[in-house]
């Protein structure tokens, strides 16, 4: 197991970001975590990396990456973990050519000389598919794309080969040709390398030929993980299905009304039972009374919720789920 | 239907310093008919906010025409042409005044357009409120207490409240979230059919595009490059870009979306600033001939109401829809 995290939990000030998760990555393996915008999914890989703000409370039973517990980070992040994030543009230093910056991680993380670690800059900004890599090892972050800069940041997450690489919405920022080509870039990358990834999205799309396993989170919680093939084939939660049948397709069915999740995620706050139930077709008073736990339904597949989709009663309403 | 609006050879030319200009639109024409729903999907970049701000007046276009119900589009405009058009912007919050009550911004809104006495002022501000789902409750709240779904219902509330006959919406629904997102695209939809609006609908994302317009123009680099019925476009795209573009659409199916990770398309668009001659996406089209490096391309009819500017147009390229 290459990293394993149990019961973690976040607070921000008058907010609980993250509300015990928990989930272990095997080496090599591709994980998503799927969720709509405050559902806590990026919260975590800052956790992991040790990123958030001081005003953050942090509390886990275990947080480790190879079994040594991630607490001292020197010599971990950037060695052992890599994150790409967001925003390409504002993570890069725009004053700084960008073959130094990555050059830099390289002298500090492995104490390569300084034309040692431009060679391997320039080895790496070719791996990353930079045309032109030793023109572009001089340029600043404003003289290149979105999509440059995001190879640019690619290749200082993997400079010193790390274990798990944590992608943060890694192509949202960009435009949708240019997504595609990072998407296939950062696939080929991990399967050529044998890098774990974590992949953060709150496209399904994305997730679906990325990652061999899914985790749908809402309101701070996973609420199904699966087999990524299981999720899409099977989906247990009544959250995960409601997504899936709300997104809008390329090739047919533009006739209908789209099928909606009602309400907002606002619901949820202060909810004593399940977080979904107010915006839940399926909802039951043990719903709103008690909060259901992430349990098996079937080989690797989990969900947290009472009412079991798959069955249902002679009316055709899902029945409650029976107690393991 | 007869034509509500008709563009001829509109460009909008930015000088960016002393020999430098950047073309964001490059000489469009197309007309937009009574009732319709107009598509324009593009990356960034590609013209298509440019296009549209120019439309409902904001931007005065460098060259060409604008005849807007047979008449040209008075510049600036006067208050009857800013009653009959408005605009919806992406960020709901950002065109919501924080410091005013929705009923407030509603009724400034009707004020400005003089729509009449009080009492007819609150009485439309109540009906809008209805139509859009909202309720007339939500004429004492502010922005911060609605979620982004809401304040969008509200920011199209206060476009349909003067009756105008043309709506221009700029990515109406790319900052919200999949689930709230299915709502506005349904609520949208709604408002199509009762009220007859003419809309013209920005936005990247073909999958939204498909389920709200019935015709779709593709924009490249300030240039109309197809322009066809939807069923045309997705099903039988013609143009290069239109079939690069469909393919890199990630599909939450993870046999189908692993498959096309390995048929990204090449290339970024190119700097808008210097676009290549000839066809400008030749630098990226696997068809480019010499004729197409040296000769731009016109949109002409391919098929009934299908335009094409492209030397080459084929189906050769296109995604098969009936293979997923």
């Amino acid at each position: 197991m290459l990293l394993d995290l149990q019961n973690l939990c976040v607070d921000f000030p008058g907010l609980r970001a993250v509300d015990g998760v928990s989930f272990s990555l095997a080496a090599g393996e591709k994980l998503g975590l799927v969720g709509e915008s405050g559902c806590g999914k990026s919260t975590i890989a800052l956790a992991l990396m040790r990123l958030l703000p001081s005003v953050a409370r942090l509390g886990y039973t275990t947080m480790t990456l190879d079994g040594v517990p991630l607490a001292d980070m020197r010599g971990v992040r950037g060695r052992q973990m890599g994150m790409v994030f967001q925003d390409p543009m504002t993570s890069l230093h725009p004053m700084i050519p960008v073959g130094r910056q990555v050059a830099e991680g390289l002298r500090h993380q492995l104490g390569l000389s300084r034309s040692d670690a431009a060679a391997r800059t320039l080895g790496l900004f070719r791996a990353v598919g930079i045309a032109a890599a030793e023109r572009r090892m001089g340029a600043y972050p404003h003289e290149l794309s979105g999509g440059m800069c995001q190879r640019v940041m690619l290749a200082m997450a993997i400079a010193c080969q790390p274990k798990l690489l944590l992608a943060d919405e890694p192509t949202t920022a960009l435009d949708v040709t240019v997504q595609a080509q990072i998407l296939a870039l950062i696939d080929r990358i991990c399967r050529e390398t044998g890098m774990a990834v974590i992949l953060i999205t709150h496209d399904l799309g994305v997730a679906a030929g990325m990652t061999d396993r899914i985790a749908v989170m809402y309101a701070g919680e996973i609420v199904e993980t699966a087999p990524t093939g299981l999720l899409f084939a099977a989906p247990a939660h009544p959250y995960t299905r409601g997504l899936l049948r709300s997104l809008p397709r390329l090739d047919a069915g533009w006739e209908d009304d789209l099928e909606t999740i009602p309400g907002s995620v606002r619901s949820a706050a202060g909810a004593v039972g399940c977080r979904f139930a107010a915006r839940c077709p399926h909802a039951i008073d043990l719903c709103r009374s008690e909060r259901p736990r992430l349990a098996p339904v079937a080989g690797g597949h989990m969900v947290a919720c009472w009412m079991d989709a798959a069955a249902s009663d002679a009316a055709g309403r899902p029945v409650e789920r029976l107690a393991a | 239907m007869t034509a509500l609006l008709a563009v001829e050879g509109l460009t909008k030319h930015y000088r960016l310093g002393r020999s430098t200009t950047l073309r964001a639109l490059d000489g469009i024409t197309l007309e937009v008919q009574r009732g319709e729903t107009l598509g324009l999907v593009g990356e960034s970049g590609s013209g298509k906010s440019t296009f549209g701000r120019c439309l409902v007046g904001l931007h005065a276009p460098t060259g060409g025409r604008i005849l807007f119900d047979g008449r040209p589009m008075p510049n600036p405009p006067d208050a009857a042409f800013r009653r009959r058009v408005q605009l919806v912007f992406q960020d709901p919050y950002g065109a919501l005044n924080p410091a005013m009550t929705i009923g407030t911004t509603l009724a400034e809104h009707l004020r400005a357009q003089r729509y009449g006495s009080g009492e007819s002022i609150r009485a439309r501000s109540r009906e809008v409120l209805d139509m859009t789902g909202l309720g007339a409750a939500y004429a004492t709240r502010y922005p911060h207490e609605m979620s982004g779904g809401e304040r969008q219902r509200a920011v199209i509330a206060r476009a349909i409240s003067s009756h105008p006959d043309f709506i221009v919406a700029d990515e109406p629904v790319s900052a919200l979230d999949v689930s709230t997102r299915a709502q506005i695209i349904n609520l949208m939809r709604a408002l199509q059919r009762a009220l007859g609006l003419t809309w013209l609908f920005i936005s990247h994302d073909l999958g939204v595009v498909a389920h709200v317009c019935r015709r779709v123009a593709v924009m490249y680099l300030g240039r109309v490059v197809e322009l066809a019925p939807r069923e045309a476009l997705f099903h039988r795209p013609l143009h290069p870009y239109t079939q690069a573009l469909l393919r890199a659409v990630p599909i939450p199916d993870p046999a189908v979306q692993r498959a096309r990770l390995s048929d990204a398309p090449p290339g970024e668009p190119p700097d808008a600033t210097a676009p290549p001659g000839g066809c400008s996406f030749h630098p990226r089209c696997p068809r480019a001939s010499d004729l197409c490096r040296t000769t731009a391309p016109a949109l002409t009819t391919a098929a009934s109401g299908h335009f094409v500017a492209c030397h080459h147009a084929s189906l050769e390229g296109a995604t098969l829809w009936s293979a997923h």
